[in-house]
């Protein structure tokens, strides 16, 4: 599929899903007098979170379910080898022969993007030559979004805790340090935004990204972008009954929903966008959530030389040992005049 | 299942994780805000759903405006002139008397932490009548 037509996939998809939420919580009740709040409030959310959840369990069972009988790690370091070669610090993270190691250098994956870090992209420099350069911009990004979207969740635990966890007051101290604007401006809002239009623009702009690119990689930038969106609109801009949401989300959690009055248009596409964004997860590429943990190449020891890896599910193989094929061909064999370990039993005893 | 044990251990902690909000709030009945309206004054100086989601927005510009043009007094949404004040308009004794029966029940609902009172004294409430009270003597 060309760009073009993914753009247009996955943006029409997105502008859908705005509508949707719109059509039926704005123009519905104004045209028809039909109330569908209870929908996108309670109904829709919930069954959101199941998805979530139950596909998530799904895909990990199911991965679980691979063999991963042999050590496969990438290996970026000097293996563990002859005393005088050089194994240190960085070779036992990069080439693991420990589970210690592999901890580390998953903690590095996990919380740095250590591989994303060192990846580096080759392009053709005068003459053909070709030029390993770092690639330092996409980490950057990456990690910024990933992080701001962290604060994010964690900043919305505002609304589903009561009283709230110590840790979001400080979080929101922390995010709102400028202290200008009112209400206080938050800037992981803004870092996701400029992160997510980096990754975007960057598929957009790389010709070799771009041909790669499919709607399953728009689709979810336009949705957090969207979610994000929304979310800076309700708190900037257009504002929001936050006492009647509270009044929502702690019903959703403490499953005694109820559909508050007054909650605006723009909180039911932005909840909505957010459902659909947990029923999406688990089907998509959004899962390396989980994926990073079980991933062979990363998780496992380069111990290939240390200890042996037998096939677990190797087949029981039929073998026919010599000596049962011996007592299968002995008198032939003695007739033939070739030699053989054992003697014939003595024809004595059948006289 | 290959590696169950590990991997099994991993979802639950990751489930664990993903459900604080249930769990931390589980046998604690949310609190719903109970604000007390003044008894005597029926109208604020805008609509009360504009108040609602909009007072900080107006508090705002009252702030810019007294502190840096000196302009005090505000035309409200019905012709009314009021005196661009929070301590003397709106917690004033006719109106939001008290700050933790008002502004206090839904901002420590909500977890909003407004910054009114880093340059503004909080007003004093009941325990601060009497020790008043006896300094004029």
């Amino acid at each position: 599929m060309n760009a073009i037509a993914s753009l247009i996939l996955s943006g029409g998809a997105i502008s859908m899903l705005v509508a949707i939420p719109f059509l039926a919580v704005w123009v519905l009740p104004h045209v028809y007098g039909i109330r569908l709040e209870w929908l996108f409030g309670i109904v829709i959310p919930y069954l959101a979170a199941i998805i979530f959840f139950v596909g998530i369990i799904y895909r990990v069972v199911k991965w679980a379910k691979c063999p991963v009988p042999f050590r496969i790690p990438t290996t970026c370091a000097q293996q563990k080898s002859l005393p005088w070669i050089k194994y240190g610090y960085a070779e036992k993270l990069d080439n693991p022969i420990s589970t210690a190691g592999v901890v580390g250098r998953m903690i590095l994956e996990v919380l740095c993007f250590r591989s994303l870090f060192r990846s580096t992209k080759m392009e053709f420099g005068a003459g053909g030559n070709i030029k390993y350069k770092s690639s330092k911009w996409l980490w950057l990004a990456a990690i910024v979004f990933h992080y701001c979207f962290l604060v994010i969740i964690l900043r919305h635990l505002r609304f589903f805790t009561d009283p709230m966890p110590f840790f979001v007051p400080i979080i929101e101290k922390v995010d709102g340090f400028f202290q200008f604007f009112l209400p206080v401006v938050y800037q992981s809002g803004f870092l996701i935004g400029a992160a997510l239009t980096y990754l975007l623009l960057r598929r957009l702009l790389d010709p070799k990204l771009r041909y790669i690119s499919l709607p399953a990689d728009y689709f979810p930038l336009f949705l957090i972008l969207t979610i994000a969106g929304t979310g800076i609109l309700m708190r900037y801009v257009l504002k929001a009954d936050v006492v009647s949401i509270k009044e929502l989300t702690m019903g959703l959690v403490s499953f005694r929903p109820v559909v508050p009055e007054g909650i605006s248009v723009l909180f039911y596409i932005h909840l909505f966008l957010v459902s659909v964004l947990f029923a999406y997860f688990p089907f998509s590429k959004l899962m390396h959530v989980a994926g990073v943990f079980l991933s062979p190449t990363r998780n496992l020891s380069n111990n290939s030389r240390i200890v042996r890896h037998i096939n677990p599910w190797n087949p029981p193989v039929k073998i026919h040992t010599y000596e049962a094929y011996e007592d299968d061909f002995r008198e032939k064999m003695i007739e033939a005049g070739l030699p053989v370990e054992k003697e014939a039993a003595l024809p004595a005893d059948k006289e | 299942m290959y590696d169950g044990g590990k991997i099994i251990t991993g979802v639950i902690i990751g489930l664990v994780f993903m459900t604080f909000p249930i769990w931390y709030t589980s046998g604690r009945a949310a609190k719903k805000p109970d604000i007390k309206l003044p008894v005597k004054e029926k109208q604020c100086v805008e609509p009360k759903e504009y108040m609602r989601v909009k007072h900080m927005q107006l508090l705002d510009l009252w702030r810019d405006s007294v502190v840096r043009v000196a302009q005090r007094s505000y035309v409200a949404f019905n012709g009314v002139k009021y005196d661009m004040s929070l301590q003397n308009t709106c917690i004033s004794a006719d109106c939001h008397a008290k700050k933790t029966e008002f502004c206090d029940q839904c901002h420590n609902y909500t977890g909003v932490v407004p910054y009114c009172w880093d340059c503004h004294i909080e007003p004093k409430e009941e325990p601060a009548e009497k020790p008043q009270a006896e300094e004029k003597h």
